[in-house]
């Protein structure tokens, strides 16, 4: 029970603070809204912001596919073609000395003011977590396992196979959680920096035109997608992986 | 008709499955291994070198010995674990010795992912062969034989540390390898829990030629044939102990604790000469 009251109360808190704010402040609408006219925004312009979003969903959720698969991929090459250590893992490691958001013009001016530039966004910061944590649960793989599995006569294709990816999974499952939270600041820098769709563009344009209400309701949008793409994304992995709470606990 | 061809009739194996079958002709017994100039360095130390070691045929063989001395070295060795190690490893029958080993160690090295059933019947999947509805009958009789009946369908972690021993235990024997190298396998059980596996294990492992590492000189005394104490810098063997009346020998036995004084008096020479 408790479970559903407390983020409704949680929730009801926050916005009677931030009515409070505005009461206390008495900003005027196009500095900070009330609650109530985001909310009425959010019932007026329903359609437009159904619009926007389904763009940006649509930008976050192949980013999210697409880095997620280079990301496994390249980790995967890394552990097994050994000379790729030494030669590819310093390059992905500098890669990540250059801020994304600096590339965000450049991707604009190469891929266009389309779903791609943003789609490529979301990639880019989504493939080093993922990489980056696989990497790692691939590398550390129990060594008994391994031990076990050699004097069974397995090939190393087979412990890859066998052992060492479902031991990396719930590394994986980490990596995907972080690339899920980060992939919407993706797309979202993509469609700031230019677009013609997308929750990014729509803010963008109210905040020129200090229709701040709409700004709130398409960042609402936004947060309402990113913690429900969360949710369901960890729900699935839990499903996926259910061994990696069992195994948390007790060692706990 | 030994125990070991009885299980080996049991066992999993029905038809000559891969290249790792120990003969064509049905085994009465396991020959014996040969372990002769072996040598290990290891952090610039010079850890055993031309060590023999006889593990006679269908018998088993425990090493006691301080920690650190290179015990689970030589273990690891005639695994083909320890790729620094050199020395050679041969069965008194002459055949090759890799893919006739099945390894047991002190973790249970359960997969958290695969169910019970899917555990013991791991080193065939890793070996790439089908896991047929044979298979998983062999694998169910070996549970029962563990006292495990009806767990099959389990995964690692609902288990308790005696019963995970338990289907590590099933899995080596799955295995139905001539030669078994377990390493203090049951050393992080409670005692009576112990008690109780080793038992198992003396019973069902009877007619393999078994190396047992461990630190305690009871288990050795109950579970060997031969008791060796490994001393030194670098290491050697003494002359073997050999107790008395066939494995699982019970834990009261007043002969087993004068051996255990005796033993306990050449594992602490061997502590002192090690230091």
């Amino acid at each position: 029970m408790t479970r559903f009251v407390r983020p409704v109360v949680i929730l009801a808190g926050l916005l009677a603070i931030w009515q409070a704010i505005v009461w206390l402040t008495g900003a005027p609408d196009y500095i900070l809204p009330g609650p109530a006219e985001v909310a009425a925004r959010l019932w007026s312009d329903a359609a437009l912001l159904l619009f926007h979003a389904a763009v940006t969903a649509t930008e976050i959720l192949l980013g999210l596919v697409l880095g997620a698969v280079l990301g496994a991929a390249a980790a995967l090459f890394v552990v097994q073609v050994r000379p790729a250590r030494q030669w590819v893992l310093p390059v992905l490691v500098v890669s990540q000395a250059i801020p994304v958001f600096a590339l965000a013009p450049l991707l604009v001016l190469w891929l266009g003011y389309g779903m791609g530039s943003k789609i490529a966004m979301a990639t880019l910061i989504i493939f080093f977590p993922v990489t980056a944590s696989f990497y790692d649960g691939l590398r550390r793989t129990e060594p008994g396992w391994l031990d076990l599995a050699q004097t069974m006569g397995a090939s190393r294709l087979a412990m890859l196979r066998h052992i060492r990816l479902p031991a990396a999974l719930p590394a994986l499952a980490s990596g995907l959680r972080v690339a899920a939270a980060v992939a919407p600041i993706g797309a979202v820098v993509g469609e700031w920096v230019g677009a013609a769709r997308g929750l990014g563009f729509l803010m963008l344009q109210a905040n020129a035109r200090l229709q701040t209400d709409l700004m709130f309701a398409a960042l609402f949008v936004l947060a309402i997608f990113a913690v429900a793409l969360y949710f369901t994304l960890d729900g699935v992995l839990r499903r996926a992986v259910p061994w990696q709470s069992e195994s948390l606990e007790s060692r706990g | 008709m030994s125990v070991f061809s009885k299980l080996h009739s049991l066992g999993p194996r029905t038809r000559p499955l891969s290249s790792s079958e120990p003969t064509s002709q049905p085994q009465l017994k396991a020959p014996g291994l040969q372990i002769t100039g072996a040598r290990l360095s290891y952090g610039g130390q010079l850890l055993f070198d031309g060590l023999g070691l006889d593990l006679p045929a269908g018998s088993i063989t425990a090493l006691l010995g301080p920690s650190g001395v290179g015990k689970t070295s030589l273990l690891r060795l005639i695994a083909g674990l320890a790729h620094s190690a050199e020395g050679s490893v041969a069965g008194t029958d002459g055949a090759p010795v890799a893919g006739r080993i099945a390894y047991m160690a002190q973790q249970d090295l359960l997969l958290p992912w695969l169910r019970v059933r899917d555990n013991i019947c791991l080193g065939t999947r890793v070996r790439g062969e089908a896991v047929t509805a044979g298979t998983r009958e062999a694998a169910d009789r070996l549970l029962d034989q563990v006292g495990l009946a009806g767990v099959a369908e389990a995964r690692p972690s609902e288990l308790s540390g005696g019963m995970r021993q338990r289907t590590a235990l099933a899995r080596t024997l799955m295995e139905d390898r001539p030669f078994v190298l377990m390493d203090e396998p049951f050393s992080s059980l409670d005692a009576i829990t112990r008690l109780d596996l080793q038992d198992l294990a003396a019973r069902l492992l009877a007619g393999r030629t078994v190396l047992l590492v461990t630190h305690d000189p009871l288990e050795a005394l109950r579970l060997a044939h031969r008791v060796h104490v490994m001393a030194g810098r670098p290491a050697r063997l003494d002359a073997p102990l050999e107790p008395p009346g066939e494995p699982p020998r019970p834990e009261d036995d007043t002969r087993l604790l004068s051996l255990q004084a005796e033993l306990l008096h050449r594992l602490h020479a061997a502590w002192r000469e090690s230091r």
